[in-house]
């Protein structure tokens, strides 16, 4: 019993006193690696990683760490302070912008590159085309069946990203209420929430009744079909590409932006340059965005 | 549990009658701190979680649309979908895990118990986002087959939380059935009663209350899981009512906390109805254990003694 409890004491004081050595080591600056916290987007995180890892020859002693979850949680990460730079697919909200301001931060958004947002269905849909009205009725439940929109007779399944998604919201905003503030439109309670881009082209994949969206880069027409889409019936219905998405013909596109405090570190301000300029930019095509216009 | 602490035997006198204090105080803290730890929490889950029910009025959020993003807080689709994938759970569960109990404890040969009872213990190690993973790739097709417009579903998340909740409510089950004792069964054997009638009639009623805790707890596994209705049901915030009702996608609220509390800003709105979430979760998980021990102590101390001994 005695031998059990100095045991325990002997424990207990080792990692007390070793808690004390390991934190008067940290206590002593010294040069290292600096780790740029790199956190958001899931559409982007493809692209992200490309770039940190690209980024890794250019400059080895600075670590970026990335990782997806979402652009409301790298926003969020970016105004709590714990991340250096966010991915976001949308713009950051007049409320973000106040709350950062409460804490005085000034979030700054570089734009990066440009996404074209794909419309996907299962490969034996026979549906190749759709308008953004339409869409925006099978979004907020107001047609249900394929037969309405000159498919197959079976139920219209909708799914979608998690509202903390920068895609959801983009989808929102852009096709379920077709650019009008006014619409107060919100998608149908049945349409699935997908907590990842890839949740959302697996059920595609597998279901006939499917019917989703994605970012270019996240799709192929191997295992999905790509529907063309107009903004009208009257056309002209465009496939989605980074050619279309470029020059504005596709109306499904949109611009991904980096935010980061207006007045970073000097690790952080060098990444984002080097992501802007051309070697960064050369990453994007390979990975199915469209790069931003580079002078 | 007074008489334990109350229990000393001699004890030598110096320095060893200090360390057995020490060591009694020891273990007395820890078992304190459990009451402790559960009062932080329920404190804490107020804190943040009372001011949601300030801000949002009762009546939205007693309505039926969840749509954080524009301010619409109905949980009325996620304690929908909690009870509806959970009751289901339950009703698969509860039969299948009792049946298997009472074939181990009562008709299986021992050898077979011996080899049947740690498998069974084994699937309750099984990581939950494994299970989940499984039921997304192999189970959600299979319930499409069946005229779902979708694999993921209440019934798919139903059937894979039975899954996770039966070794819970066999093991338990079966110590309960284990723990009446041998002159129970030899008196109702001798008195002439059949196999089936000494099971039935004799050692059924007599582990009773440690059936119950089995049940229970069970259904406690089941109401708290969150891996697998986040992989499974869909996330749908939809209320569907009507002989398909299971095999249309929910929303459950632990995967709705799950989902979203890495996006939201501390202390907004959102933030605080997540909160209230995990406040009803806690009081709907405590009405359980409230009801379990209720019926444990309505079916009297006699059953409690023998459960877990």
């Amino acid at each position: 019993m005695r031998l059990i409890l100095l045991a325990t004491v002997g424990l207990v004081a080792g990692l007390v006193l070793g808690g004390c050595v390991v934190s008067g080591r940290g206590g002593n600056p010294r040069p290292q690696r600096a780790v740029v916290q790199n956190t958001g987007s899931d559409t982007m995180l493809n692209l992200a990683l490309a770039w940190a890892e690209a980024y890794r020859d250019v400059a080895p002693d600075v670590a970026v760490v990335v990782t997806g979850g979402g652009s409301g949680t790298g926003i969020a990460g970016l105004l709590n302070g714990t991340v250096d730079i966010a991915n976001a697919s949308r713009a950051l909200k007049a409320e973000e912008i106040a709350s950062a301001g409460a804490v005085g931060r000034e979030p700054l958004e570089h734009q990066v590159a440009i996404d074209a947002l794909a419309v996907i269905v299962h490969r034996r849909n026979p549906v190749s085309a759709l308008t953004i009205p339409q869409l925006a009725d099978i979004f907020t439940g107001r047609v249900r069946n394929w037969r309405e929109l000159g498919g197959l007779d079976g139920p219209i399944v909708p799914v979608s990203r998690e509202t903390n998604s920068g895609t959801h919201v983009y989808f929102l905003e852009r096709v379920v209420r077709g650019g009008d503030d006014g619409n107060r439109d919100i998608l149908a309670p049945h349409a699935l929430l997908m907590p990842s881009s890839v949740g959302i082209t697996s059920e595609v994949r597998r279901n006939p009744n499917a019917i989703g969206y994605d970012g270019l880069g996240y799709v192929s027409p191997e295992h999905e079909r790509i529907l063309a889409i107009a903004q009208t019936a009257a056309g002209p219905f465009v496939m989605p590409s980074s050619a279309t998405a470029s020059d504005g013909t596709y109306p499904l596109s949109r611009p991904l932006f980096m935010e980061a405090d207006r007045h970073p570190p000097a690790a952080v301000a060098a990444y984002l340059a080097w992501i802007v300029g051309p070697e960064g930019q050369a990453l994007v095509d390979d990975l199915g965005f469209v790069p931003i216009h580079v002078e | 549990m007074r008489k334990a602490w109350t229990f000393r035997p001699a004890l030598p006198a110096g320095p060893a009658a200090w360390g057995e204090a020490l060591i009694e105080t020891a273990i007395r803290l820890s078992g304190l701190s459990a009451i402790g730890i559960l009062g932080l929490i329920l404190v804490f889950l107020l804190r943040e979680g009372l001011a949601a029910f300030a801000v949002v009025p009762l009546g939205e959020l007693l309505s039926s649309t969840w749509y954080p993003i524009e301010d619409l807080y109905g949980l009325l689709p996620l304690v929908y979908g909690s009870l509806l994938v959970t009751a289901v759970a339950v009703l698969i569960a509860v039969p299948l895990g009792l049946t298997a109990a009472v074939y181990l404890g009562e008709i299986a040969p021992p050898w077979l118990h011996d080899i049947l009872k740690p498998l069974i213990e084994i699937i309750a190690g099984i990581p939950s986002i494994v299970l989940g993973f499984l039921g997304w790739l192999l189970l959600a097709p299979l319930v499409q087959r069946t005229g779902a417009s979708t694999g993921l579903t209440a019934l798919t998340g139903a059937i894979i939380l039975a899954y996770m909740a039966l070794p819970t409510i066999i093991s338990i089950a079966e110590d309960a059935i284990d723990a009446v004792p041998r002159s129970y069964r030899d008196g109702a054997l001798a008195i002439g009663a059949t196999r089936w009638q000494t099971t039935y009639r004799v050692v059924i009623p007599a582990a009773r209350s440690g059936l119950v805790i089995a049940v229970m707890l069970g259904i406690g596994r089941a109401i708290g899981e969150t891996m697998v209705v986040l992989m499974v049901t869909g996330n749908a915030p939809n209320m569907a009512w009507g002989p398909d009702m299971l095999l249309q996608p929910v929303r459950t609220m632990t995967a709705t906390i799950a989902a979203e509390m890495g996006e939201v800003a501390r202390g907004s709105t959102h933030y605080g109805v997540l909160f209230a979430i995990g406040l009803v979760l806690f009081f709907i998980t405590f009405a359980i254990n409230g009801i379990a021990s209720w019926v444990v102590r309505r079916t009297g101390g006699d059953g409690r003694r023998r459960v877990g001994t």
